[in-house]
């Protein structure tokens, strides 16, 4: 691993003024991510900010018809809490199928929004529900959020502080994870909010998570598996390496997309 | 070079130690607590399974100066001082959990944390799904399945309810 400062700010501001002060730096939350890349030298940040320290990004609160959760939450904790499993449960769902137990005790939210993973969940959830991505600058709603892989509309120096839910009517999530490393191959999240409906693709995506308006309009229609039925979506625009060819992600879109919507309506 | 303080195994241990040491690395290479194993390194094994603050972590994948303060358990501490095996190491032992052990401190790390959260009764199901994060290559599985369902009701009967982890903390 290549050698680096740390630094354990006791505040948002104190943080956001080291990664100004170094702009090589790399923030620290959950580290199943950074920690990992390090190791394999694919990183090398020569300052790295710890946010274990900084009060107020944890915790789950109910507000409303909006659920916000701080942007260094625990998995785990998600996963667990009486107050998601109530009232979000597809979110509480997706959370505790993030990588395995131990993982699940060290990552976040907010590493895992920020981070984009195109084969990452958190990022089907939020543009699977229109969340918004507080940070300490702006409000950043999931639309314009997600820019590519691992690409985000986070500016240099940019922190998100918590992301907030808005509830919907129902929500499904389901995942097809790669059996070795459990990271989604194809996941697809539905949520219907009014007339609002959302379906929402990672891993398939060659540019990273995306809506699929034509299941959208379908589902307008009817919110059932049924209105899907016989839907895809072309391979052209999806990704394929050796865990599944573009053709195979297309195909899986259309599958998981049914069963998250029976999923939903169950 | 930084100086680190933590409490392990019911001890307090300080260290001057390189930025970049793992708990991993300190727990084997400055403690000489060589129970907590490196397997892989894409943090997939799970044979670094150590307790942070009563919470299974994977110490190959910490900074040891992340664990300021924090209260470390591992495989060393697990079973009372000078006293019999934990219910948990005696299950492995009786099911034949292992064989080359060296996933075994990891499992049984995992396993004390998967009671710890579910409860005492776990079916295979539960089991299996809750060693995602913990690979052998030796036993198929089988017998640490067995071991661990053994073990988790064995903790119900002999602890009364109190884990090593907060024996060893008091």
């Amino acid at each position: 691993m290549y050698a680096f400062t740390y630094h354990r700010p006791a505040t948002v501001r104190q943080a956001a003024g080291l990664l100004t002060k170094h702009d090589d730096a790399k923030l620290l939350a959950g580290g199943h991510t950074l920690i990992p890349t390090m190791k394999l030298r694919l990183a090398g940040p020569p300052h790295i900010v710890d946010l274990s320290k900084v009060e107020g990004l944890s915790g789950i609160e109910l507000t409303g018809r909006s659920l916000t959760i701080g942007a260094m939450t625990r998995h785990n904790d998600v996963a667990t809490s009486a107050i998601v499993q109530q009232n979000l449960p597809a979110l509480a769902a997706l959370a505790g199928q993030i990588g395995d137990p131990a993982v699940r005790h060290m990552g976040t939210i907010g590493g895992s929004v920020a981070n984009n993973d195109p084969n990452a969940d958190y990022p089907a959830a939020c543009l699977g529900l229109g969340a918004t991505i507080v940070t300490n600058k702006r409000r950043i709603k999931a639309d314009e959020f997600f820019k590519g892989l691992f690409e985000t509309a986070l500016e240099p120096s940019e922190i998100i502080t918590k992301v907030i839910f808005p509830l919907p009517k129902k929500a499904g999530y389901v995942k097809f994870p790669n059996p070795a490393s459990r990271y989604a191959l194809v996941g697809v999240f539905v949520s219907k909010r009014g007339s609002e409906i959302r379906v929402a693709v990672t891993g398939a995506g060659a540019n990273g998570v995306f809506r699929v308006p034509s299941f959208e309009e379908a589902l307008k229609k009817r919110f059932g598996a049924k209105a899907l039925e016989g839907m895809t979506i072309p391979a052209d625009g999806m990704g394929g390496d050796i865990h599944g060819s573009a053709e195979y992600r297309a195909h899986l879109v259309g599958v998981l997309a049914r069963r998250a919507v029976a999923a939903a309506t169950a | 070079m930084s100086a680190v303080s933590m409490t392990v195994n019911g001890k307090a241990v300080t260290g001057d130690i390189d930025p970049r040491t793992l708990l991993v690395q300190y727990l084997r290479e400055h403690l000489r607590l060589t129970g907590t194993h490196v397997g892989c390194d894409t943090s997939q094994c799970g044979a670094c399974v150590v307790h942070v603050n009563g919470k299974a972590v994977k110490s190959c994948t910490v900074f040891a100066w992340q664990l300021e303060g924090a209260d470390v358990l591992t495989i060393e501490g697990v079973a009372a001082p000078d006293g019999p095996l934990h219910p948990m190491q005696e299950a492995f032992r009786q099911n034949h959990g292992l064989q080359c052990g060296y996933c075994t401190p990891g499992m049984i790390m995992t396993a004390i944390d998967i009671v710890n959260r579910k409860g005492n009764e776990l079916d295979d199901r539960t089991i299996r799904h809750e060693l995602e994060g913990n690979l052998c290559r030796c036993t198929g599985y089988h017998n640490i399945v067995k071991a661990i369902a053994a073990g988790a009701r064995d903790m119900g009967t002999d602890m009364g309810g109190g884990t090593p982890g907060q024996q060893a903390a008091e």
